[in-house]
């Protein structure tokens, strides 16, 4: 039963946890957080369950397939692969982290808040689980909605114009895609099953077009370099929990969007975007990383090196070689582990002291040793050192890269020097030094609530940063069929 | 293989040699935290033990494996662990390459190593963050096992980094100061400089191999594998040892990247010694003597090694006359002599360039050592022209000083003098005459800058007698490794008595089945003894008069010295600011790099161009838009009607027409 629903069950069982938010009165809130807590480990549950059932075969596995607008071809319609396991396990994790991590630090409305992250886990599953256009659309849409809200209503001081910028800039991208999503529809077949439109051989021009609609949307998402500016924006304005999952699931959905749809659906138009994509990445790789060099604040700073470290991915995805699509799907994870991690670490420095300034703090070190250790951690996975996750996936995109494009792999690596630099010249001005502050000499170390909520993601960096092999081998098939695919149409 | 200890195969034992000081680490990491957490006093005894055994048995396992796996001379490399990272044809597995040079590397480490720890004992002793100090010092000794023991680049550069990042964190172990904090950033920074070389040639070497459609067998990247397809890279082994040589750069602290060391001086004393002077630094030696049979395909890359090395090792040597703080005296040697061992390797001398390497670690640990000893015992004085007369407060300081000055100084029959005379021998005979020239001059310069340390800390009046009447001798546990490896600064030549001395050479013996290059022996051995022993005579004649002048000006005379910068300023603060280097690359890189981020990417770009022009300028031109639509709906009907009978005109227009 669990067996041939898995998937299903990965989406909806989410939705269990709104029975306390519906059920507990105001007056006992910390049962109610208690039981939300708990039911939100069913998921996780379920997902380590996928991982470990999870065979590798490199084709869909768990499919499911129910008629839904029979008349039209629509299909509920599921399955997942090496590309879509990993982020699918990532999102069942994140979820009750988040929970954890926000037990003091929401206030207003905590039920709302709640329910918004329950919601927006049954859209990120939804997404990476559909293999029917239609519901794809339906999902991808519909988390876009709880993280409005979550931008809008429990961010900070300018909520509303980052929240805004979020879903218009989205927005574009959507509507070009749901165009062409409408078009594929008209033009091949009238169907959206994935299978059905693998098959489909349409001309090149038409690819073009295609292509270039899907690619977009999921630029946006990504975000590539000229469409990054709604992301620093929006992760300074949300709340803790928004960002982690903004960062470590919502900017997946893009690059897991462009290999899934854009690159597999157009396999023509993809080869001959690639070069620009190419450009993109590298120019996001070196610019985020300048860019966060120069920020007065933490999380914007965290947020420009997403853009560099979300180029890396991209430009793995393109070398089109074992090495880089395997480094580009491992290093998507990894982001999410440490980048989550680091919004994570921000928050609750947040929660004390009210400020993301990092002139605000300094002597971090001496007054919190234990959230320095776990910072420093995290901010080493993060510039890719050896030993922690970021290094396996860095160096394989690079490996893989070179291959294919020596000189812009050449420049992408210099971001491997200037990320450290933003990453360092950050922590120097944060931990080292004197306590200069006053109200930082009070601060007090991490709770065991708090340590909780990192210990997991810290073994993590480890255990993927010794032995990736657990993923590397579970996704090894679907690159292999991905990057033969490509292969054989240079050999045509 | 087949040997066993206790029952256990020696390839797998091997792994415990990293894994000893991995384990105190681990241990004394908990410690620390805890203690900090809890603001419990750190059971000093406990951590104590466990700091100072774990090398001190990784060191007594090297040993044994030393004298076991002798035997066959090239060595062995054990069956991974298992596979770190193994996608398509790309494998690396956790697999260590033993032979006689990572047996020898292996030694140092730990056997140095092992002293620094007991000599850390004392000179940390009173330190609150003692626990965390063995802790990176632990864990630096796991990274540098790692590092020379690798059997492939991939994991060979786990330890490149890790050694990186415990050096950050031991150049920033008193964080509280801003500077000494900024030193670890900047180490940290300059050193990814140089991995950027290091990983850009393993992706070409993989590239390379890869496209040729060889069978990886453990890995292209391990250097069995390496060794065995040497030919293939022929074409490309220029590329590949210059950038590799770029990561050498950084890690040994040579021109242009030497910038870090000096300031790496922010670190405790003790840690100077093993990382900064001992171990670390001589890193990208080793790579290159790893790598023999790649740099001997390109001599355009060996001659480029040499010339950097040794033009590192005069201007690093010049600076090194004028300095006044005593460790920054002995930071500017290390990088000089670093730039010896390049030049050594540089020139294809392998096993010269790593026997320097040896009698280097012993003689610069224990003058780092001795310097830490002076400051410990002038509660933190560095500056040179605030001590003198110090050798009656602190005999044995002095002496050991002493003793490896000679050594450095390359005055017979110390360690330094076997080392250097060989390098300068095989730099003589098999490379350009002037690269010799400079080695040589620097040969002088080292025995004078060393001498005038020595001269101006130990001998002559003191010139600040509220210092000097509180100086006091160091405890046992420093000066038991000062007495130890003052007496391997004097003995630790003699392993490699050239023969025209009437030695057995058995240092180079012992290493030629590694490097098997007939051509290079052939050079050496027309060259002659004769020749051999005029350049050394020579070399040693004039190292001892520049040491001569040092002792007569820095003890004796003492303003004749002081005239003689006053005389030409401009020299002297030329010098004295080490060539403006730091000044230039902060006006020419630091700085324009910050302000093109700061106001071109981010204040123009970002939020002007994309968020202003693109984004909002999208958005108004939509409002305006429709708000020029919107006027039409004003809700008047009789307007409505108005534009109604307008269409109707001019549709009933357009179709009569």
């Amino acid at each position: 039963m669990i067996e041939t629903h898995l998937l299903t069950l990965l989406i909806f069982s989410p939705l269990l946890a709104l029975l306390p938010l519906i059920l507990f009165p105001s007056s006992q809130e910390r049962t109610m957080k208690g039981a939300v807590l708990a039911l939100s480990l069913i998921p996780l549950g379920l997902g380590v369950t996928l991982f470990v059932r999870y065979y590798g075969t490199g084709g869909f596995e768990f499919q499911e397939i129910i008629p839904w607008f029979q008349g039209y071809q629509i299909y509920y319609r599921l399955g997942v692969d090496g590309f879509s396991m990993p982020l699918m396990v990532l999102t069942s994790l994140l979820v009750p982290l988040v929970i954890l991590s926000s037990w003091t630090s929401v206030h207003q409305q905590l039920r709302g808040y709640l329910a918004l992250f329950i919601f927006l886990e049954v859209g990120m599953m939804g997404v990476f689980a559909s293999l029917d256009l239609f519901l794809f659309y339906v999902f991808w849409e519909a988390q876009l909605i709880p993280m409005y809200f979550l931008i809008g209503k429990w961010g900070g001081e300018r909520r509303i114009y980052a929240s805004i910028k979020f879903v218009l800039y989205t927005m574009v991208g959507s509507l070009l895609m749901l165009a062409a999503i409408m078009y594929l529809y008209y033009a091949g077949g009238k169907s959206l099953s994935f299978e059905d439109l693998l098959s489909l051989n349409l001309p090149l021009n038409t690819q073009y077009v295609l292509f270039s609609a899907f690619a977009l949307a999921f630029a946006i998402k990504v975000p590539l370099f000229p469409f990054h500016t709604w992301l620093p924006d929006a992760h300074v304005e949300a709340p803790t929990g928004g960002s982690v999952i903004l960062a470590g699931i919502l900017l997946k959905m893009g690059t897991y969007g462009l290999v899934r749809f854009a690159f597999t659906l157009f396999p023509r138009a993809a080869v001959d975007f690639i070069p620009l994509l190419q450009i993109l990445a590298v120019i996001g790789i070196v610019y985020g990383s300048l860019v966060a060099m120069v920020q007065p604040d933490i999380k914007k700073l965290v947020a420009y090196t997403s853009v560099a470290h979300l180029g890396f991915v991209v430009l793995g995805f393109c070398s089109l070689t074992h090495q880089g699509v395997a480094g580009a799907n491992l290093q998507s994870l990894n982001h999410g582990i440490s980048t989550g991690a680091l919004f994570f670490l921000v928050g609750m420095i947040y929660e004390r002291r009210h400020t993301r300034l990092i002139s605000e703090y300094g002597g971090l070190a001496s007054v919190m040793p234990l959230f320095a250790v776990l910072f420093l951690i995290v901010t080493f996975s993060s510039i890719a050192l050896p030993t922690t996750n970021g290094f396996v996936g860095e160096f394989l995109i690079l490996l893989g890269s070179y291959k294919s494009q020596p000189l812009f792999t050449a420049i992408a690596a210099s971001g491997v020097i200037l990320g450290a630099v933003a990453m360092l010249w950050m922590v120097k001005r944060v931990f080292f030094g004197a306590v200069t502050s006053e109200k930082n000499k009070a601060l007090l170390d991490l709770n065991p609530r708090e340590i909780t909520v990192m210990v997991p993601l810290i073994i993590l960096i480890f255990v993927i940063g010794l032995a990736p092999g657990l993923i590397l081998k579970k996704t090894e098939l679907t690159v292999t069929k991905f990057v033969q695919r490509f292969q054989a149409l240079e050999n045509q | 293989m087949q040997n066993l200890l206790l029952g256990i195969p020696i390839s797998t034992v091997v792994f415990l040699i990293p894994l000893l000081p991995f384990l105190g680490a681990c241990f004394n990491g908990l410690v620390a935290l805890m203690c900090r957490s809890g603001k419990a006093p750190v059971p000093k005894p406990l951590v104590t033990l466990v700091a100072v055994m774990m090398p001190v048995l990784a060191f007594a396992l090297t040993v044994w494996l030393f004298f076991f796996a002798k035997d066959p001379a090239t060595g062995f490399t054990t069956p991974p662990l298992w596979n770190w990272i193994a996608v398509d044809d790309f494998i690396a597995g956790i697999s260590f390459k033993i032979d006689r040079l990572s047996l020898v590397m292996g030694l140092i480490i730990t056997g140095v190593g092992s002293l620094i720890h007991i000599y850390s004992t004392g000179y940390m002793s009173h330190d609150a963050g003692y626990a965390r100090y063995f802790t990176f010092l632990n864990l630096f000794l796991f990274a540098m096992l790692i590092l020379v023991f690798a059997g492939n680049l991939p994991l060979m550069f786990v330890g490149w980094e890790g050694v990186g990042m415990c050096s950050y964190f031991l150049i920033g172990f008193w964080f509280e100061d801003p500077q000494k904090a900024s030193a670890g950033k900047k180490a940290f920074i300059v050193n990814r400089v140089g991995d950027f070389g290091f990983l850009l040639a393993m992706f070409l070497i993989y590239k390379t191999l890869s496209q040729k459609g060889l069978t990886p067998g453990l890995g292209f990247l391990s250097f069995d594998t390496l060794e065995r397809f040497r030919g293939d890279l022929f074409l490309v082994a220029t590329p590949i040892c210059l950038l590799l040589f770029v990561g050498a750069m950084g890690k040994s602290a040579q021109i242009p990247l030497y910038v870090w060391l000096p300031d790496a001086m922010a670190g405790p004393t003790p840690v100077s010694a093993l990382i900064h002077a001992a171990t670390m630094v001589t890193a990208g030696v080793y790579m290159i003597a790893r790598l023999h049979f790649l740099y001997t395909l390109s001599p355009v890359a060996m001659e480029f090694v040499a010339t950097i090395g040794v033009s590192t090792a005069l201007f690093a040597a010049l600076i090194a006359v004028v300095q006044s703080d005593i460790k920054k005296v002995l930071a500017y040697s290390t990088v000089s002599q670093l730039g010896f061992m390049f030049y050594a390797v540089g020139v294809g001398s392998f096993s010269a360039g790593i026997f320097h390497l040896m009698t280097h670690a012993f003689f610069k640990a224990c003058l780092f050592l001795g310097s830490g000893s002076v400051i410990h015992g002038l509660h933190g004085e560095q500056n040179v022209w605030k001590m003198g007369g110090l050798k009656s407060k602190m005999p044995i300081t002095a002496w050991t000083f002493g003793l490896s000055v000679l050594a450095i100084a390359g005055m017979f029959p110390f360690a330094g003098f076997f080392s250097k005379d060989a390098i300068l021998f095989h730099g003589y005979v098999l490379g350009p005459r002037v690269l010799w020239v400079m080695g040589f001059l620097t040969a002088g310069l080292t025995a004078f800058y060393m001498t005038r340390v020595f001269a101006l800390t130990f001998l002559g009046q003191p010139r600040d007698h509220h210092l000097h009447d509180h100086a006091h001798e160091s405890p046992f546990s420093m000066t038991f490794a000062l007495i130890v490896l003052a007496i391997l600064a004097v003995v630790g030549g003699w392993v490699g008595v050239p023969e025209s001395l009437h030695g057995n050479d058995l240092f180079f013996r012992w290493f030629a089945p590694l490097f098997p290059y007939q051509e290079f022996y052939e050079k050496i051995e027309h060259a002659g003894r004769g020749t051999e022993l005029t350049l050394s005579f020579v070399t040693l004649l004039w190292a001892f008069h520049c040491a001569l002048l040092a002792f007569v000006l820095y003890s004796q005379k003492l303003n004749i010295a002081k005239n003689l910068a006053l005389k030409c300023p401009r020299v002297h603060q030329l010098l004295e600011n080490k060539f403006y280097v730091d000044e230039i690359y902060q006006t020419l890189i630091v700085n324009p790099l910050g302000w093109v981020s700061d106001k071109v990417l981010w204040k123009f770009t970002d939020q002007k161009v994309i968020d202003s022009l693109f984004v909002e300028g999208t958005a108004q031109t939509m409002s305006l838009a429709g708000r020029t639509l919107s006027l039409l709906q004003s809700g008047a009907v009789q307007m409505y009607a108005i534009l109604f009978a307008i269409g109707g005109l001019l549709l009933i227009a357009y179709f009569v027409l």
